[in-house]
């Protein structure tokens, strides 16, 4: 299979048409628009459903629709759309409908710019909508990671009848990088029992994200979370780099993710032991594996395009075992790999060990860290 | 081996384009490649850059503060790449636009008459490849005859008839740089 | 000895379409009637069985257990968009929006216009009581100037409320739209009428021929605090005469436009 040089935006729509996508509906907003443009052509070239709706909140409602037929059907957009789209998102998680949804983040808040960005780790991980729900959130740090997730995406959309978004930012949008691109796949020519076709010999369906009464809607909210609880048992997943014998552990995703491993690659030419662990599921979230590095380590550093968001995650994975040091830049800024280096030797030297002096030896341990930092 | 070179001009001036084409050349010859253009405000007011990052093994940051090479196609670029080329790097400057003076002694600064000789091959479009075989014959990069290979598999269908221009337009890059 | 056979002959029963539950409705509300011209409508036209309904927010959220289809609830305003993602994934399908004032004519504007922009071949049923019922009778875009509900207590006053917005006035300009119609519920002989449109709405969606529409006046004696009759009485004296009722627009593939 040769390789293609392909836009983040394009190779995800091109993905998504080789996963068996059957509906794209979407609105204009940069950075994302190369994905709505790509469906518009490619989707009519092929008989399957291409809408470029009145908004987003339209797109996302459009959505929900084709997914109750039992389609895979999918949205993309940027950050300032996905706000539109939170009411849906809510509605689409309590129908238990599979869909994916494609966020590349821009500049906030308000109209921000559109420039790259990850300040809207919260409102995908935390808060995707009203209510107690959680979307699966993958996050690729590569053009090629964004299309490998583009079929996964559907199929845990499916698997789990859930909301799976990829999220990322401008650079992995708009940046054009070699892929391979998966084979075609058939398209699902027979919907799932649940879905809305039509009662033809059969009881009919209903999709009702709604319960009147609080002890029914707690019933199936508990129904919900043991369903995102089962997620979370499963589905986690992570990159590590360098993290055998990593002192100093760098978290990052996405974007910044990949420029974090550009910094530890210099640091360990400098001698400094570190490593980096890049979380590809945001939510669930590696918390154990993070648990686990924080009993050899001396120290992290998360580093993001935002005021620090992501890190409040990883401070609760680590539990206090080690400082957590913030490098982030906002506004749309990028941080660069000699930033983050320098922020890797101020921690470096921040949490060198302290000698050891006498007959205290014994409680080296302890010693060892939780020395100053934060 | 690592190169992360920008290319920096007025849109127009081919640079996207210039970046893609080595884009092409090296993924074609197996290395590892990405290619990141300024989509911002920026490019709506006329100005246009993308940062190729080539290497032989998998890239972290396909962005750099301080590039190993910078393509100046127009005066401002030549300003502001002066200051940002890395200490020891190379910035290779369209003198026929560039009234700047390159002083910075710690980094290697090129001219290149290219809008000139963009204009003597008969067609003024062509300084994007002039710019661009410079710098393969200053980087070594990749050979010409890759990015050659690149213009004929990617390339020839869009404009078949300037693809030899194109070609002579590359050595003719390489040729004013050489010795 | 003489034998006398008696035969019965069912001149009336429930719609096969139309769930054998009591509804919630309050007494002397008019979307019962709605909900049971629809369900005839499909039975006639024989297609129960892959119809698709999309409910709406307001008090016809729980219509999916009154219509014996299947059926989605949709948010606030939103049901032509869910209807549109339903229909271009199954163009085979019959699918519907029923949706109030609320939804329709004040959330939900920008779905409606531009559904019937996209000529979105579904059927939407507007039911049109110029109150927002199931939040307990506030002011609604489609209240008659003067009228006080609970959010205007003072009486719908032009100049801080605006004048009642005519919806389907509205999407007969539109050019996707290819029936538009506003009928009445207030006496068996309306109640005709307004059956003849929905019945019609339904046939240009089986005819492929684009958006289709029938605004339906109807009671709401909770909110309007008034006996049925009296609500009845309300609607033909008061309403009728601010959304005055007929078929607004009526594209057939051989007449082209008619109506407006």
């Amino acid at each position: 299979m040769t390789k293609q040089l392909l836009k983040g935006n394009e190779a995800i729509a091109e993905a998504a048409v080789r996963a068996g996508v059957d509906a794209y509906f979407g609105y204009p907003i940069t950075p994302q628009t190369e994905l709505l443009e790509y469906m518009s052509r490619r989707m009519p070239e092929l008989g399957r459903v291409f809408v470029q709706a009145e908004s987003e909140l339209a797109a996302i409602n459009m959505v929900y629709g084709a997914a109750c037929a039992g389609r895979r059907a999918m949205s993309s957009s940027s950050s300032p759309g996905v706000s539109l789209m939170q009411e849906g998102l809510s509605y689409i998680a309590a129908a238990e409908v599979p869909i994916v949804l494609v966020d590349v983040m821009r500049g906030g808040p308000g109209l921000g710019n559109i420039a790259p960005s990850q300040a809207d780790y919260f409102q995908m991980v935390k808060s995707a909508g009203h209510g107690d729900f959680k979307p699966l959130v993958l996050a690729p740090a590569s053009v090629q990671e964004a299309v490998d997730m583009v079929a996964l995406a559907f199929d845990l959309a499916e698997k789990y009848r859930t909301i799976v978004t990829i999220l990322l930012d401008g650079v992995i949008g708009q940046m054009m990088e070699p892929v391979e691109l998966p084979p075609m796949q058939p398209r699902r020519n027979q919907a799932p029992d649940w879905a809305l076709t039509g009662a033809a010999g059969r009881p009919k369906n209903g999709i009702v994200p709604f319960r009147l009464y609080a002890e029914e809607l707690e019933v199936y909210n508990q129904r919900l979370q043991d369903k995102l609880a089962r997620i979370a048992a499963n589905e986690v997943r992570y990159r590590e780099y360098l993290l055998d014998d990593a002192e100093l552990i760098l978290v990052g995703f996405g974007t910044s993710g990949r420029i974090a491993l550009t910094a530890v690659k210099q640091a360990r030419k400098l001698g400094i032991k570190a490593g980096l662990l890049r979380p590809v599921t945001l939510w669930p979230f590696p918390e154990r594996r993070l648990w686990q590095l924080a009993d050899e380590a001396r120290g992290f550093l998360v580093a993001e395009m935002n005021a620090g968001q992501m890190v409040e995650d990883v401070r609760l994975a680590v539990g206090g075992q080690a400082p957590v040091k913030f490098l982030g830049r906002l506004g749309g800024m990028v941080p660069m790999p000699d930033e983050i280096l320098d922020a890797i030797k101020s921690l470096d030297k921040a949490t060198r060990p302290v000698p050891i002096i006498g007959t205290i030896a014994g409680s080296v341990t302890p010693l060892r860290r939780r020395m100053s930092v934060n | 081996m690592q190169h992360d070179v920008v290319f920096s001009g007025f849109g127009g001036q081919g640079v996207l384009f210039c970046g893609q084409l080595l884009a092409y050349a090296a993924m074609d010859s197996g290395l590892h490649v990405t290619w990141f253009p300024s989509y911002g405000p920026e490019m709506r007011g006329g100005t246009a850059n993308c940062t190729l990052v080539v290497s032989d093994e998998e890239i972290g940051s396909p962005l750099v503060r301080h590039p190993s090479c910078a393509m100046a196609f127009n005066n401002p670029s030549a300003e502001k790449y002066e200051a940002l080329t890395a200490p020891g790097g190379l910035l290779i400057y369209n003198a026929s636009l560039v009234s700047h003076a390159v002083a910075r002694p710690d980094i290697r600064a090129v001219p290149i008459h290219a809008s000139e000789a963009a204009a003597e091959l008969g067609n003024p479009r062509l300084l994007n490849m002039v710019m661009l075989g410079a710098l393969l014959q200053l980087t070594g990069v990749l050979p010409v005859e890759a990015v050659e290979r690149a213009l004929d598999a990617h390339m020839s269908a869009r404009r078949p008839e300037l693809l030899a221009l194109n070609k002579q337009a590359l050595r003719r890059g390489m040729a004013d740089v050489a010795g | 000895m003489i034998t006398q056979q008696l035969t019965e002959e069912i001149v009336a029963d429930r719609p096969q379409a139309l769930s054998p539950v009591d509804t919630h409705y309050c007494p002397g509300c008019t979307h019962g009637i709605a909900h049971r011209l629809i369900a005839e409508v499909l039975d006639e036209l024989g297609v129960r069985e892959r119809t698709v309904l999309v409910a709406p927010v307001g008090c016809s959220v729980f219509a999916n257990n009154y219509f014996e289809v299947d059926a989605v609830i949709a948010p606030h305003g939103r049901a032509p968009a869910v209807a549109t993602g339903l229909k271009r994934v199954q163009p085979d399908k019959v699918i519907f929006a029923y949706q109030g004032d609320g939804d329709l004519a004040s959330i939900g504007t920008a779905e409606i216009i531009h559904a019937a922009a996209r000529g979105e071949n579904i059927t939407v049923v507007f039911i049109n009581n110029a109150v927002y019922g199931m939040t307990g009778g506030q002011m609604a875009p489609t209240s008659l100037v003067g009228m006080k509900t609970t959010s205007s207590p003072y009486g719908r006053d032009v100049k801080a409320m605006g004048a009642p917005l005519h919806m389907s006035e509205l999407i007969a300009q539109v050019e996707g739209a290819a029936f538009v119609s506003r009928r009445s519920l207030h006496s068996p002989a309306e109640i005709r009428k307004a059956k003849k449109a929905i019945r019609r709405a339904f046939e240009v969606q089986l005819n492929g021929q684009g958006f289709s529409m029938v605004e339906l006046l109807s009671s709401c004696p909770t909110n309007w605090d008034m006996k049925p009759v009296e609500a009845l009485r309300w609607i033909e004296t008061r309403m009728v005469p601010v959304f005055p009722l007929g078929d607004l627009k009526n594209v057939t593939p051989k007449s082209g436009l008619k109506g407006i």
